[in-house]
């Protein structure tokens, strides 16, 4: 993958009102999520009522950025012909520290990815946009997100 | 056993192709319905229930009613079954539920797919279009591959026991004309051989997609004595929706399909090690892996040995997909789960010739929609 991620062509988010501040945060390079003030939960996606409770006191914060990584697959065949230019390419399901999981984008690594491996949030244009991709942590330090 | 819930008593149909010109889906609902209506032996105007499924792109709203205008039938329940690959096991359980509601006494349920060069893409607005796709993971290989890289990564099932299952479904195919893979084996080497689309998913552990049609005419088991073909019994059923997409779903090396099965054997008063068919849905090879597991027939993780010890043809041990599955017989969309329903009830009519089970009596089928997402399951038994 050597392509620059920003210049491709590639299907950006369905926005809708209730889903805008989990993508105007994204553009910021920041991660947020709703949690539920009922059962204290985190919720991802986003939604209008808690599906752990359907409780409707949902507060957006700051995730932390930090994950682990459930599975992912290197993609040689993209189903969508805007990511033929970057591939192969790795995405990912990420657990993220707060319960819920998402999928993501996998940056390359300088280890090969492993299932189990802990993640750091790496904000990345794709596409004319920024998304919250994911990145492994270093071993050596103690990351911290940016 | 149980008593039976409702019997299957005509099925249809159509042979598998590439591509369709000029061929709507609503003209091949037609032939298919036709073929199974006839094999039931009953009349058209018999046909009082209708069970048909969504129509992306030719007919979004008013399915059932299109359809029995185009068929000139007059149903009494009519329904849209929208449970992707599990649509046709689906459609089976709420037919028999249907008739013994009083609400319609034949019920055809049929499902069925052109295949045109130019389709065009489904303008989703939903989760998965907004938090899967702009990630870079459009369609169901990549999913697939995560639920296949979790199960090797918990367990250590390799490649060459995915490729296993894959080459199975060939080798039955071999014994199929209508499949599309009929003449073109292929062994685990070749299918390790095949491209990597996304690993860990080979290019010969996904199905080819097809046209094609199935249908199936459903009626009570009383009615069913009186008719010419030896009947299906439906003994027990069983159905669970977890999640849509692969991100959400509760577990990546189980699915619904365990409640489902496990209910449909509880319904039946039957085991899985009891089934002569095992007729499960094989969109990918991870597929059959997970059912086989689900199912009880071998403990997690270790559906690898068990396909070493087992002879998956009509003549070994665990017959599996004697028609190739839609690994070898192609992928007719959503009517790829009723090609699973279809088989069964050849086997357990006894015509399923060249590939006839001896003394087949009980049939595993298995639908499985999404990304392992939507299940259902059924126990099928022979009269
Ligand atoms: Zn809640």
């Amino acid at each position: 993958m050597s392509v620059d991620l920003n210049t491709l062509k590639t299907p950006g988010p369905t926005i809708t009102a209730l889903t805008r501040p989990f993508w105007d945060a994204a553009a910021e390079g920041r991660l947020m999520i709703q949690h539920c003030e009922d059962c204290g939960k985190a919720v991802f996606y986003p939604r209008p009522i808690c599906p752990h409770c359907w409780g409707k006191r949902l507060l957006w914060k700051d995730a932390s950025g930090r994950g682990r990584l459930k599975s992912f697959s290197e993609v040689h065949k993209p189903g969508h012909p805007g990511w033929l230019p970057a591939a192969p390419y790795v995405v990912g399901l990420v657990e993220l520290a707060e319960g819920p999981t998402m999928l993501s984008f996998i940056l390359p690594g300088t280890r090969p990815q492993q299932i189990g491996d802990m993640l750091l949030l790496a904000p990345t244009a794709i596409g004319g946009r920024v998304l919250p991709a994911f990145r492994q942590i270093e071993l050596a330090t103690e990351e911290e997100p940016r | 056993m149980s008593r039976a819930k409702g019997s299957i008593v005509g099925i249809g149909e159509l042979k598998p192709q590439r591509l369709t010109q000029g061929v709507t889906t609503l003209e091949m609902i037609a032939e298919v319905s036709r073929l199974a209506v006839l094999d039931a032996g009953l009349e058209r105007a018999a046909i009082d229930g209708l069970l048909v499924g969504p129509q992306v792109g030719e007919t979004p709203q008013h399915v059932p009613a299109t359809i029995a205008e185009y068929l000139g039938l007059a149903p009494t329940m009519a329904n849209v079954v929208d449970l992707g690959g599990a649509s046709g096991a689906g459609m089976v359980w709420r037919a028999a539920a249907a008739i013994e509601a009083g609400m319609c006494e034949a019920v055809l349920c049929v499902l069925a797919n052109n295949r045109e060069e130019t389709a065009p893409r489904s303008p989703n607005r939903n989760p998965i279009r907004e938090f899967d796709v702009p990630f870079g993971a459009s369609g169901a290989n990549i999913s697939y591959a995560l639920l296949m890289q979790a199960h090797m990564a918990e367990y250590g099932s390799t490649a060459r026991d995915f490729a296993l299952i894959a080459a199975a479904a060939r080798a039955n195919a071999q014994l199929n004309p209508d499949a599309i893979f009929y003449g073109k084996p292929a062994d685990a080497e070749a299918v390790l051989a095949s491209p990597m689309i996304a690993s860990p998913l080979h290019l010969l552990e996904i199905v080819m997609p097809v046209a094609g049609g199935e249908a199936v005419v459903v009626t009570s088991a009383e009615r069913a004595r009186s008719l010419g073909k030896p009947p299906v019994h439906l003994l027990g059923a069983g159905e669970k929706v977890t999640h849509r997409a692969v991100s959400q779903a509760p577990h990546l090396t189980s699915g619904p399909l365990k409640n489902a099965m496990a209910r449909a054997f509880q319904q039946s008063g039957t085991r899985a090690d009891e089934m002569d068919l095992l007729s499960l849905y094989d969109c990918y090879t991870i597929m059959v892996a997970t059912t086989i597991e689900d199912a009880g027939l071998c403990a997690p993780g270790a559906f690898g040995a068990w396909l070493n010890e087992h002879d998956l043809s009509h003549k070994g041990d665990k017959p599996l997909n004697t028609h190739g599955g839609q690994l070898g017989f192609g992928q007719p969309d959503l009517a790829g789960g009723m090609t699973h329903v279809v088989e069964a009830v050849r086997q357990l009519r006894g015509e399923a010739g060249e590939r006839q089970i001896g003394n087949a009596g009980l049939a595993l089928v298995s639908g499985n929609g999404a990304t392992m997402s939507e299940a259902t399951a059924l126990v099928l038994g022979a009269a």
